[in-house]
């Protein structure tokens, strides 16, 4: 499986949830297959999915799940002890881990050969780490919105990318409408 | 009521209720009062543009944020200011502490010194600059500025207003 299957599959769940989600390609997938008032896109500043998340469900009550990938994991590598040290019960970080930069033409991330993204989490004290297959994501994330607790979820999956059209809607209109849904009841 | 206390009760007073820092030598004392305000969540960050991303997170989901920081990790914040915090223009004030001017025993920090105004200027962010402590009289105002145009502002704190090192 790719992206763009496993955000196919996860859509149901991700639809009433506060979704932060990760630059590029993985946003314009988001974006086609069921844009929502809640999900936030990132048009630029790779590697802050994380840390907008983690803002977000220190400050209030409702879930919050982080759409990443291995390569913005690894650009922001800091995230992860401060996710570890700031619990957030929150908080959900789901790194779509297909070991390579798919936005920049799939070139190999180094989570896609000797790093375990997994093992780095839960050395930074990450105590809630679960590495799944590509095809376990939807169970796994379900579980982790029932557990109650910060999680982090490292999903193998393979490389590749759904052509999707660039997201059109205007920076500021995203993040109004994103903050209204966040405030509302 | 020292300097770092009248700082921290200025940030809430004008609702700030979420900090993220990186440690500077003269921000030492305000990092501290900062981390022990009971109204104040204060979430340390390993690298500035995290901060950032803390700060946008934070802000969107209700709570006004602020950014406490050394000048000379301007130059690691650059994109997150432009695509990020000016892009879904987002306010952020930025409380900086201004290395490399007058009173600086580092001669290092001079050389981001020279940069910092400039870079500033650059991305067209308003820069405030405090020399004297009774300029920090200021500050209530350019914080509501800040939250006013939901912009990033600059406030730059240096060495003759710490009082030196």
């Amino acid at each position: 499986m790719i992206r763009s299957e496993i955000l196919q599959e996860i859509a149901p769940v991700l639809r009433d949830q506060l979704v932060i989600c990760n630059i590029g390609i993985p946003s314009q997938e988001l974006h086609a297959i069921d844009d929502q008032p809640t999900n936030f896109y990132m048009l630029g500043t790779m590697g802050l999915a994380s840390s907008i998340g983690l803002g977000l469900a220190l400050v209030q009550p409702k879930p919050v799940i982080v759409i990443d990938g291995d390569g913005s994991i690894l650009t922001n590598l800091g995230t992860l002890p401060t996710i570890a040290n700031n619990p957030a019960p929150n908080y959900i970080l789901l790194v779509i881990d297909n070991g390579s930069y798919g936005s920049t033409g799939d070139q190999p991330t180094y989570a896609g050969r000797k790093t375990s993204l997994a093992g780095m989490a839960r050395a930074a004290g990450c105590e809630r780490v679960v590495e799944c297959r590509a095809e376990e994501t939807g169970d796994v994330l379900s579980r982790a919105l029932e557990a109650g607790e910060a999680t982090v979820i490292i999903c193998k999956c393979e490389s590749g990318n759904a052509k999707m059209p660039v997201i059109n809607l205007d920076p500021v209109t995203i993040r109004d409408r994103f903050m209204r849904a966040a405030a509302a009841d | 009521m020292n300097i770092h206390q009248r700082i921290t009760g200025d940030l809430v007073a004008a609702g700030i209720g979420f900090v993220t820092t990186v440690p500077c030598k003269q921000l030492a004392g305000v990092i501290e009062e900062v981390d022990r305000h009971p109204e104040i969540l204060h979430v340390p960050s390993n690298k500035e543009d995290e901060g950032m991303g803390l700060c946008a997170g934070a802000w969107m989901g209700g709570r006004r944020s602020a950014i406490i920081m050394q000048n000379t990790a301007l130059g690691v914040t650059i994109n997150t200011l432009a695509t990020l915090i000016q892009f879904y223009r987002m306010p952020l004030p930025m409380l900086i502490s201004y290395r490399g001017e007058p009173g600086e025993p580092v001669a290092c920090q001079v050389e981001m010194a020279v940069h910092t105004k400039a870079l500033l200027a650059q991305l067209h962010i308003p820069a405030y600059h405090f020399h004297r402590q009774e300029e920090v009289e200021e500050l209530p105002k350019v914080l509501d500025y800040t939250f006013m145009c939901s912009k990033p502002v600059a406030i730059l704190t240096d060495a003759s207003f710490w009082g030196g090192y």
